[in-house]
C-alpha cells in the first residue's frame, strides 16, 4: 500500500513535469544540419495570397530542397512575429520583409548576407529597389520581390458622371476636390491619404523627403522636413475645409465608402487593383490608373506604398539552399510567372516586367496599357531610405495624424509630433541622432 | 528500506513496531503532493518572473548605425530602464486613461450585477432561467469578438445606431468616438462583457444565504426592497469586495477593447492608450524588450498597490457598517 502510494505521487509530479515541459516547448525547431547531397528543409513565412500553390510547384521540381510555407497575416503582423522569433531563435529560414522594415531586421542582426548566393541577378533589379536590400553596403539582405510605385486610380464610371478628368498636378486635384464636394455634398473625390504612414512616407517622398539618412556613425531624422510640411499642410488643408473625407483608412466605414461610390478615386500603389478585390468587391472593371498628381505640372516622380523583398533568415542553417529558392521566386521565369498568375504581384524583376504571365487585373480590365503604365511609375519612383524604426513612425504617425484627421485638427504639429516620437525612440534604443 | 526500519524497531525494545514502520510517510508524502503544484508554479509564474524582472535590468547597446554584425549589444543598466519609465509621461497618462476608464466602468457594471442579481433571487420573477443565460451569455463571447462586434456598431457609417439617429431626428452627429464619448464606448464593451460573470458570483452568494433570515424579516414587516437593501447585500459583502478587486485589476489589464478600437479610429484611441497597450507598444512595436520588462513590472506592482487599497478601503467600510 505505501509502495503504490508513492508510485502514485510519483506519477503526479511526472504529469506535472511533462504538462508543464509540454507549455514551455513550443514554436518550431530548426532542421538539424546536414551534408551537400542531403535533402534540405527549409521554413518560409510570407503573406503573399495562393502563395501555398507557388511553393508546391517548386517542391515537385527540387525533391532535394523541400520548402515549407506558413501564411502570414501580413507586412507588420509577420514582422512582430519575427523580431520575436528572432530573440528565441526559432525564425523560419526564408521570410518575406517590406523594404522598409529591412533596417529593422538588419540591425537586429537577424537577416543574412546572401551576396556570394546571388551574384548574377543584380542586374535584373531598378538600382531603387536594390539599393533597398543591400542598404547602401556591400551586403545583400534579399532579393526585391515586388515594387510598388504610386498611382492615381479612379472610378472612370463615376469620372465620367461627374465630368472629371484625372488630375495632373495637386493644385488641381484641390480645385476639382473642392468643386465636386460643394456640387455633391455626398460624394468626395477621396479619402483624407494621411491616415496610413506608409501612404503619406509615399507621398513626402515624391516632394523629395528623405524620412532617414545616415552619414558617418549618425542617423538623421526628415520626417518634420520642409518637403514633409509641404505634404502635411497640403492635406491639412482639403481636410480642414472638407474637400476630402476624413475616415481613417482600412476600416469597414471607409472599404464601404470605397465600394458605394462615396469615394471617386484612391491613391494607391500599383498593387491596388488586388486590394480593391476585398476592400471594395462590387467595383470590378469600373477602375482605371492615371499617374500620380504632381506639385509641378511637366514633373514625372512618384513615391512608393510597401513593397517587398524575400530574405534569409539568420537562423538558417542551409543559406545557400534557401537563397537558390528565393532567386527562382524573384527572379527565374517560372517563379515570377506564378507570382504574377497566382500572387497577383506586381514583380521587382525587370524581365518579369516584360514577362508573358501579365495579364491586365479584373478590377481594371479597361484599361489595357496598366504594366505599360506601371512599368513607367516604377522607373519615376522616387529612391526611399528607411532607418531602424520604421515600425515606430508608422504607429506614431497612425496616433498624430488619425486625431488631427478626425479633429480637423493642425496637422504640422501632428507632424512635429511623429519626429519628436521617432528621434526619441531611436535614442532610447541607443542609436546616435544628430539634430532633432 | 523496511528492513533497515524493522531493524531500528526491534533495536528500539519492539514496543512499537508498528507505529515507527509508518512513521516515514507522512513525513514524505505531503512533499510528494506538493509537487505538481510547486512544479507548475515556479516554471508558469516564478521562472517567467525572474525573467522579466532580469529583462528589466538590460537594455541595447548600439555601435555606429547599428547594422551589421556585432553592432547591437545587450547589456546591463541596472535601475536605468526603471529610470526611464518613471520618467515617461506617456507611461503615466496610460495609467490614468485606464483608472478613469475604470471609474466609469467599475460602478456601472457592478450596480448592474448586483441588480440583476437582486431581480434574479426576488421570488416570483418569472423566466428566471431564461434572463440567467442572457445576462451571462456576453461573457461567453470571447471580448475580442464583442469588441469586434461593438466598434461596427460604432463606425459611422455601418453603425445601426447612427442609421435610426438618422431616420428619427435625422441628425448623423452622434459621434462614438469623440475624445470623451470614446471612455464611454470601450467601457460601454466592458459593461457589456462583464456584468453577466458578476452577477453569477452575487447571484451565487445570495443563493447560499439562509432562508430564515427571510423569513423572520417578513415577519417583522419588510417588503421585497427591503430584504434586498439591508439583509441580502450586506450579508454578500464578502463576494462584493472579491468581485470588486477582480474589476480593479482587470481595469489596469484592460487591452482587447481599447487595441480593437484603436485599430477603427487611431486618432480616438492611441497605440499607448492602456499601460498594457504601452507595454505592447514598446516591445513589440518599439523593439525594446526591455523598456517593456520594467514597465510590466511597475504595472504589477501598482496593481498590487491598487488591490490592497481596495480590500483596505472596503474592509473599513464592512467594520463601520457592522459597528452601527
Amino acid at each position: 500500500m505505501k509502495l503504490s502510494r508513492a508510485v502514485t505521487t510519483a506519477a503526479c509530479g511526472l504529469a506535472a513535469l511533462a504538462l508543464a515541459a509540454g507549455c514551455s516547448s513550443s514554436g518550431g525547431s530548426a532542421p538539424a544540419s546536414s551534408g551537400a547531397n542531403q535533402k534540405v528543409d527549409l521554413t518560409f513565412w510570407s503573406w503573399v495570397p495562393n502563395m501555398d500553390r507557388i511553393v508546391a510547384a517548386w517542391n515537385q521540381a527540387h525533391p532535394d530542397i523541400q520548402v515549407t510555407f506558413t501564411k502570414a497575416a501580413g507586412g507588420d503582423a509577420e514582422l512582430t512575429k519575427l523580431l520575436t522569433s528572432g530573440k528565441a531563435k526559432t525564425m523560419p529560414d526564408i521570410a518575406q520583409v517590406e523594404y522598409q522594415s529591412l533596417p529593422t531586421m538588419v540591425s537586429n542582426n537577424y537577416l543574412a548576407d546572401i551576396s556570394k548566393y546571388v551574384d548574377g541577378v543584380r542586374s535584373d533589379y531598378p538600382d531603387g529597389l536594390w539599393n533597398q536590400v543591400t542598404l547602401g553596403t556591400g551586403a545583400v539582405y534579399g532579393v526585391p520581390q515586388d515594387a510598388a510605385p504610386l498611382a492615381f486610380f479612379y472610378r472612370t464610371d463615376l469620372f465620367k458622371k461627374y465630368n472629371l478628368t484625372p488630375p495632373a498636378t495637386w493644385a488641381q486635384y484641390q480645385s476639382e476636390a473642392g468643386q465636386l464636394h460643394r456640387a455633391n455634398p455626398s460624394v468626395y473625390l477621396g479619402d483624407t491619404a494621411t491616415t496610413d504612414g506608409g501612404l503619406f512616407s509615399g507621398l513626402t517622398q515624391q516632394a523629395g523627403a528623405k524620412w532617414w539618412s545616415a552619414k558617418g556613425d549618425s542617423w538623421t531624422v526628415g520626417i518634420d522636413s520642409p518637403a514633409s510640411r509641404k505634404v502635411a499642410s497640403y492635406w491639412g488643408a482639403l481636410v480642414k475645409q472638407g474637400a476630402v473625407d476624413n475616415k481613417t483608412a482600412w476600416t469597414a466605414d471607409w472599404s464601404k465608402a470605397l465600394d458605394n461610390g462615396t469615394y471617386l478615386s484612391w491613391i494607391a500603389a500599383v498593387w491596388a487593383p488586388g486590394t480593391l478585390a476585398s476592400e471594395a468587391a462590387d467595383t470590378s472593371g469600373k477602375w482605371a490608373m492615371a499617374a500620380l498628381p504632381q506639385w509641378n505640372a511637366g514633373d514625372q516622380v512618384t513615391g512608393s506604398w510597401g513593397g517587398s523583398a524575400t530574405s534569409v533568415t539568420a537562423d538558417s542553417k542551409h543559406p545557400q539552399q534557401a537563397a537558390q529558392f528565393i532567386t527562382w521566386l524573384n527572379h527565374e521565369s517560372q517563379g515570377t510567372d506564378l507570382l504574377v498568375t497566382d500572387g497577383s504581384v506586381y514583380p521587382a524583376s525587370l524581365a518579369a516586367e516584360s514577362g508573358s504571365a501579365l495579364a491586365v487585373p479584373s478590377f481594371v480590365s479597361g484599361q489595357s496599357d496598366f504594366y505599360t503604365q506601371a512599368k513607367q511609375y516604377s522607373k519615376e519612383a522616387a529612391t526611399a531610405t528607411w532607418g531602424p524604426d520604421v515600425n515606430v513612425a508608422y504607429s506614431a504617425f497612425s496616433d498624430a495624424f488619425g486625431a488631427a484627421a478626425t479633429n480637423k485638427g493642425d496637422f504640422l504639429a501632428a507632424l512635429a509630433t511623429v519626429q519628436q516620437k521617432v528621434v526619441a525612440d531611436m535614442r532610447t534604443n541607443g542609436f546616435t541622432v544628430s539634430g532633432g | 528500506m523496511a528492513a533497515t526500519e524493522v531493524v531500528e524497531a526491534a533495536r528500539a525494545g519492539g514496543t512499537a513496531p508498528r507505529r515507527r514502520r509508518w512513521s516515514p510517510a507522512p513525513r514524505r508524502t505531503p512533499y510528494a503532493f506538493m509537487v505538481p503544484a510547486t512544479v507548475l508554479f515556479t516554471a508558469v509564474f516564478l521562472v517567467p518572473l525572474g525573467y522579466t524582472v532580469y529583462l528589466s535590468t538590460q537594455k541595447t547597446q548600439i555601435q555606429g548605425l547599428g547594422l551589421g554584425r556585432g553592432a547591437r549589444r545587450q547589456v546591463f543598466t541596472g535601475f536605468g530602464d526603471y529610470t526611464g519609465v518613471l520618467h515617461d509621461s506617456e507611461f503615466w497618462h496610460s495609467v490614468l486613461r485606464a483608472l478613469l476608464y475604470g471609474c466609469v466602468l467599475i460602478p456601472v457594471m457592478l450596480g448592474l450585477a448586483a441588480l440583476f442579481a437582486l431581480i434574479l433571487d426576488a421570488q416570483r420573477v418569472r423566466f428566471q432561467r431564461f434572463g440567467r443565460i442572457a445576462i451571462f451569455l456576453p461573457y461567453a463571447v470571447p471580448t475580442l469578438i464583442g469588441s469586434i462586434l461593438w466598434g461596427m456598431m460604432y463606425l459611422p457609417s455601418v453603425s445601426p445606431f447612427v442609421s435610426v439617429m438618422h431616420t428619427l431626428f435625422g441628425t448623423t452627429s452622434v459621434n462614438f468616438f469623440g475624445a470623451h464619448a470614446v471612455y464611454l464606448s470601450i467601457a460601454n464593451i466592458g459593461v457589456w462583457g462583464g456584468t453577466g460573470f458578476n452577477m453569477m458570483v452575487l447571484y451565487t452568494a445570495l443563493r447560499s444565504l439562509p432562508q430564515e433570515v427571510y423569513e423572520a424579516a417578513r415577519i417583522d414587516g419588510s417588503g421585497e426592497f427591503q430584504i434586498a437593501w439591508r439583509i441580502k447585500l450586506p450579508m454578500i459583502r464578502p463576494s462584493v469586495i472579491m468581485t470588486a478587486i477582480f474589476s480593479t485589476i482587470a481595469t489596469l489589464q484592460v487591452f482587447n477593447e481599447p487595441y480593437t478600437i484603436h485599430t477603427m479610429s487611431a486618432g480616438a484611441v492611441s497605440s499607448t492608450w492602456t499601460p498594457l497597450m504601452t507595454i505592447y507598444h514598446d516591445t513589440y512595436t518599439g523593439d525594446d524588450v526591455f523598456a517593456g520588462s520594467a514597465e510590466s513590472i511597475v504595472i504589477a506592482v501598482l496593481m498590487f498597490l491598487v488591490s490592497i487599497a481596495v480590500l483596505r478601503l472596503t474592509n473599513r467600510q464592512t467594520f463601520g457598517g457592522e459597528s452601527q
